[in-house]
This record gives C-alpha cells, structure tokens and sequence, in this order.
C-alpha cells in the first residue's frame, strides 16, 4: 500500500553519479572522438592520399619506372635500342641497355632523367588543369568545351533523376502505404532491379536514337527501380500508431496519405533522395558513353586520346567535386527543411514572413484596439 | 495472528450520494453499447480467444475503466471499440448505430505519444478540425481554446518534440477532444509517465472530465489510477479475456488524492486484487 514516496525522499532513479572525466581514446568501440581528433583525422582522409600522391610525383628516386630521354647520345652507332630519340619516354631497361650498347662501342652515351608514365600526373599539373580544362579552345572537329561537356553531364543527371523521381517516389510511397500496390509493383520491380541498366543501353539506342534521350533513359533505369524500392521501406518505417491516431481524428485514406504518411516521412525520403542522386551519378559514365560520346565521359574519352592526362585527372576530379558539392547543398537544405527534427526555425519563420507578406493573405484580420 | 489490518467497509456498500450518482448515471441515455463482443485470434493454425461474450454499457458522461491482468484483451478491446480492429463476434454500437472502422465521433489517446512530429502543438489539436473541413480561422481558434482547457496555451507554437512527456499526453487529449468526440477512448495513456507526473495528470485529467461534457472509456493496469478516477469499473479476466465483475465505485465525488486512504477506495482497491490476482492474495502475503 506504501507505494507513494515519502515527502522528501529523492528517487534513485534521478540520482545521478558524478561522471568520472574519461581520457577520450581513438579507438574505442561505438565512442565519438573527441572534436580535436575527428578535425585531425578529417584532415589526414585527404592529407595522406595527398602526400603520397606528392611523393610518387616528386621524389626521383620512388617509383619513376621510365626515362625522359634528354640527349640520346650517338644517334649514328646501330644497335637492338637505336630507336631511342631525345624527348621519348622509355623503359629504365631499355635506357640501360641502349647505354651499355653506346658505352662498348665507346659512343657518346644518352642521357635522361628518371620519370613517371604520363598517366600518372603529378599534384602541380592536375591542379593547372583544373583551371586549363575551362580555358583550352576544343582541338578536334565536333569536340566540346570543358564547361559544355560539364553541363551536358548535369543536365542528363537531372533529367534522368528529375523522371526517376516524378515516378518513383509516388510508387514508392503507394507501395509503403498499400499493401496492393506493394503486391502489384515490388515482386515485378525486384526482379527488373537485378538487371543492369548498362545492357538497356542497345536498346535505348534503338528506341531513343542517338541524342541525350537514351543516356536520360539509362539513368531514369538506373534509379527508378532502387528509388520504388527505398522509397516504400522508408514509407513502411512510418509510425503506424500515427496512423492509427489520425484515422481515430476522421482522417479517410487520401487524407491520410496526404497529411500523414508524406509529412511524416519527408525527412527521411529527403536523406533517400541524397543517397539515390549518388547512384545516378555512377551510371552517368556508362549513360554517356553509350549512342553517340557526350559530356564528361566524352571529354575524358577524347583528353586520353590526345593523351592529355592532367584533364582526364581535372575532369575525374570535378565529377567527384560536384557530386560532392550537390550533396553538401541538399544536406545544408536539409537542415532548414525540417525544423521539427533539426529544431531551425529559420525557414518556418521566413516562410511565415514571406506569407503575411503576399498579396491575398488569408490570416484573420487583426481586431484593432 | 493479530495484525493491524484495518476493519474495511464493504466495497458494495453504497453511501446515499454515492447511490444518487449511481442512480444519475443509470437514468442517462447510452451512448456505447458493447454486446456479446467475441475475438479470436488465428497464429499458425492455433486459434486464441483474445475477448469471449464482453458486454456492458456507457452512459453519457460517465468516467469508465477497463482493468484486467496482461493478456486479457484490455487493448484488443479498445481496439475493436475505436475501430483500429474488428470482433469476430458481437457488436459494437455507439448511439444506437453498429461502429464500422475508425472515426471522428470516437476520440482515442494512446499510451505512446502519437503527436504528429512535423505539426506544431496548435496543428496538431487542428489536426481533426481540417480533417472535417473546418476552415483554417476556425479551427485555430478551436484550437487555441482547447490548448487553454489543458493549460498549454504558451505551447501553442512549440514541437512535439520539445514537450515533456506529460506535457505531449495534455495536446493529446485537446487534439482528441476538440472533435467534440461522442465517447473519449484513453489506452493506458499515463502508463509511460513517471510517477509524479502520473499523478497530476490523474488531477489533470479529472478537472477536464467534470469540465467538459464528455463520455471516457479508459484502460489501465493501475489499480489506484482506475478506482481514484472511475464512476464504474469493468474487471477483465484473461484466457479468455472476459468480463468477471462490473464494479460501481463507491467513493464520493469530487475524488482527490485524499481519498486514497479511505475505507471505500480500499475497499474497492482490495476487491480489484482479488479479482485479478485471485482470493488467495492476501492470505499468502500475510504468511509470507
């Protein structure tokens, strides 16, 4: 009977210990890192490819398997590695050998300086790139400027999405909410998902002729099926009590889709669609090479050829640094979009501005004192 | 062996204002009516009876409760009473007309809080007011007087999730009143709570009642909880989950927290142990 505390007794449950200072380890399991290590450990991700990559490129002693023919010595002694001429890049072997041949007939000897395969460029080079990519003229006939060839790969990319998207989000949540549309879609949906979009790519061709519609097919075929699929687990994740909550408040079924089941996972389906975006990008290489070359793809495919490799590095690069980049922007979005989770009242209230604002406002009219 | 038990009423004992309440009570229209209601329950081929023949009435404004040990069909029932489940037999009716599926006229608090996140406090008890069509002025306004009912005015524009727990069970039961519900259905809601917040949103929940014109079904397991708040008491027992006693609380109104020791609220508290865990409950504590 006695279940009630006495007045002035503290329950134990609140009672809380005094925390022990602990020494923050590296690697400790399922433990964040202090902020200093998680800064520093940030840095070293990208510092160590870096440095290495520096390292290779600089030092003539790592790597640097060929020889940058300077001089090649007496040009006149024949011999098996007579064909080695000033500016060539050839094997360290070879340059030995080509030495020794010079040295027994006591010819003038051909020098050279240690170097790496012009695929491999160094930092210094992929960098100027970086900025000559934007600013060198097209060399052949029917290529594309640098910034042409990026925003033809940005605009298949969206368009691609931008379908996948109008089609697959709706089916998705359809397919979360109904267990009849769950039947109809998912079994069909599972089994297309297991083939892979490059071998609808002869196909695309054929149906959509040569221009950037098959390439916006590849991608669309490429998302659609995975985001149907994601996108109907997110929805399943939804609360069902909250359902069950609105249909006892005289919510119908398009209501509860309507107020419930879409409000309720728009956080959720925001993430999905920034993870989804990666994977379009990663069908974007074999979307564009298919049909006639276009974009990025095509502009990397043409620098090898004419074996310019800081801009095939450049190109790589900035395919990195805008998906990258187009993540970034949706995540910092993200964290206005929906203050319910992220507590930023920002947007809301901006939002609310903007709407008193507006003509034809609905607000009640103020009763004036 | 002499022990300082104290002499208790009996809980049948009714005192003269207690039996005019009672009397009230049975002169009022029913609003829910719940007849010869069966549920079975069918796993792998092994068939379970989660209610058999449960059958009692409702009247308006009464406060009722359902208590009953785990497994016997408390929540299976408020399920079927709200919609959210069907019986496999029986029927239920809530003004005469038999319930099918879930609806505005039977309001339901749940014991996890079922805020919808992404609204605000004041959209959320809006919720079923747009559900209905109410206009946005309206239901605002609505919206903002129930708010003051539960005290929660100056949380009108906060987020669920910025509310203590107590705190997100009062939008609750705004959001599920303001639909002006024939019958409020409550499941357990205070079972999450803490004990002192449990306690005055017991307070809470009884200055709401006696000021608002509105019927409560409510389920618990809390034996305290169910006679300090109840005009009648509905004793559930399990396997299958049935009804063993309907009792009529003899303790006065206006209840408070005073009345825990008195020898009617015991009384009762101790025919709801032996009816739960059975009459050899006490004599086997006492030997123990």
């Amino acid at each position: 009977m006695a279940d009630r505390l006495p007045e002035g007794e503290v329950d134990a449950s609140t009672f809380d210990p005094m925390e022990e200072p602990v020494r923050p380890r590296l690697l400790a399991v399922r433990q964040p890192l202090s902020s200093r290590a998680t800064f520093l450990v940030g840095v070293l991700a990208f510092a160590v490819p870096l440095l290495l990559w520096c390292a290779l490129s600089y030092v003539p002693f790592l790597w640097h398997p060929l020889v940058l023919v300077e001089d090649a010595g007496d040009t006149t002694q024949p011999g098996t590695y007579a064909y080695l001429a000033e500016g060539q890049l050839v094997e360290r072997e070879v340059f030995a050998a080509r030495n020794q041949e010079l040295a027994q007939a006591h010819k003038k000897l051909a020098r050279g300086e240690r170097s790496n395969p012009v695929y491999f460029q160094p930092p210094h080079a992929v960098a100027r790139a970086l900025y000559t990519a934007f600013t060198t003229p097209p060399e052949g006939v029917g290529d594309g400027w640098f910034h042409q060839s990026l925003l033809q790969s940005c605009k298949v990319i969206f368009w691609g999405f931008f379908w996948s998207a109008v089609f697959g989000i709706p089916i998705g949540i359809a397919c979360g909410t109904f267990a009849f549309y769950s039947r109809l879609f998912e079994p069909f949906i599972d089994f297309i998902r297991y083939m892979p979009a490059p071998v609808f790519g002869a196909l695309a061709v054929s149906i959509f002729g040569l221009a950037e519609e098959p390439k916006v097919a590849i991608i669309f075929i490429g998302t659609f099926f995975q985001m149907v699929l994601v996108v109907a687990n997110t929805t399943r994740t939804l609360d069902l009590s909250l359902l069950h909550a609105a249909q006892t408040l005289g919510a119908k079924n398009r209501q509860l889709v309507w107020h419930v089941v879409i409000p309720g996972i728009l956080p959720a389906l925001y993430r999905d669609v920034r993870i989804l975006v990666g994977w379009a990008w990663t069908y974007l290489v074999v979307a564009e090479l298919i049909g006639e070359k276009t974009g990025l793809s095509a502009f990397i495919y043409q620098q090898q050829r004419y074996r310019h490799f800081d801009n095939v590095y450049a190109a790589i690069v900035i395919i990195g640094l805008v998906g990258l980049g187009v993540d970034q922007v949706l995540g910092f979005l993200g964290r206005y979009f929906f203050p319910w989770e992220s507590g930023n009242l920002k947007l809301l209230h901006f939002a609310r501005g903007v709407r008193r604002v507006l003509p034809g406002s609905v607000r009640p009219a103020r009763v004036l004192p | 062996m002499k022990d300082d038990t104290l002499e208790l009423p009996s809980y049948l004992d009714h005192t003269p204002e207690v039996q005019e309440r009672i009397e009230t009570l049975q002169a009022r229209p029913v609003v829910m009516s719940v007849e010869a209601l069966g549920r079975d329950f069918d796993a792998n081929g092994v068939r379970t009876t989660a209610l058999s023949r449960v059958s009692f009435e409702v009247r308006k404004r009464e406060f009722i409760s359902v208590i009953g040990p785990s497994g016997c069909g408390k929540s299976t029932l408020i399920r079927i009473l709200a919609g959210l489940d069907y019986p496999t037999s029986g029927s239920v009716r809530l003004d005469g007309r038999a319930v099918q599926g879930p609806g505005a006229d039977r309001g339901m608090v749940f014991q996890a809080y079922t805020l919808f996140p992404w609204l605000t406090v004041k959209k959320n008890v809006m919720f079923g007011l747009k559900m209905k069509g109410i206009a946005n002025g309206k239901a605002e306004q609505m919206a903002t007087e129930w708010l003051g009912v539960v005290g929660l005015s100056d949380a009108a524009d906060k987020y669920p999730g910025q509310l203590s727990g107590g705190m997100k069970q009062r939008v609750a039961i705004a959001r599920a009143l303001a639909n002006e519900p024939r019958i409020l259905l409550m499941d357990e809601p205070f079972g999450a709570l803490d004990a002192q917040t449990r306690c005055s949103m017991q307070a809470h929940l009884l200055r709401i009642w006696e000021a608002v014109d509105v019927t409560v079904l409510f389920i618990t397991h809390d034996l305290e909880e169910a006679v300090y708040l109840s005009d009648r008491i509905v004793v559930l027992g399990a396997n299958p989950g049935r009804i063993v006693e309907i009792i009529d609380v003899p303790v006065a109104r206006p209840r408070s927290p005073a009345q825990f020791l008195s020898g009617h609220f015991l009384a009762t508290k101790q025919r709801l142990e032996e009816l739960i865990h059975g009459p050899d409950v006490f004599r086997r504590g006492r030997a123990a």
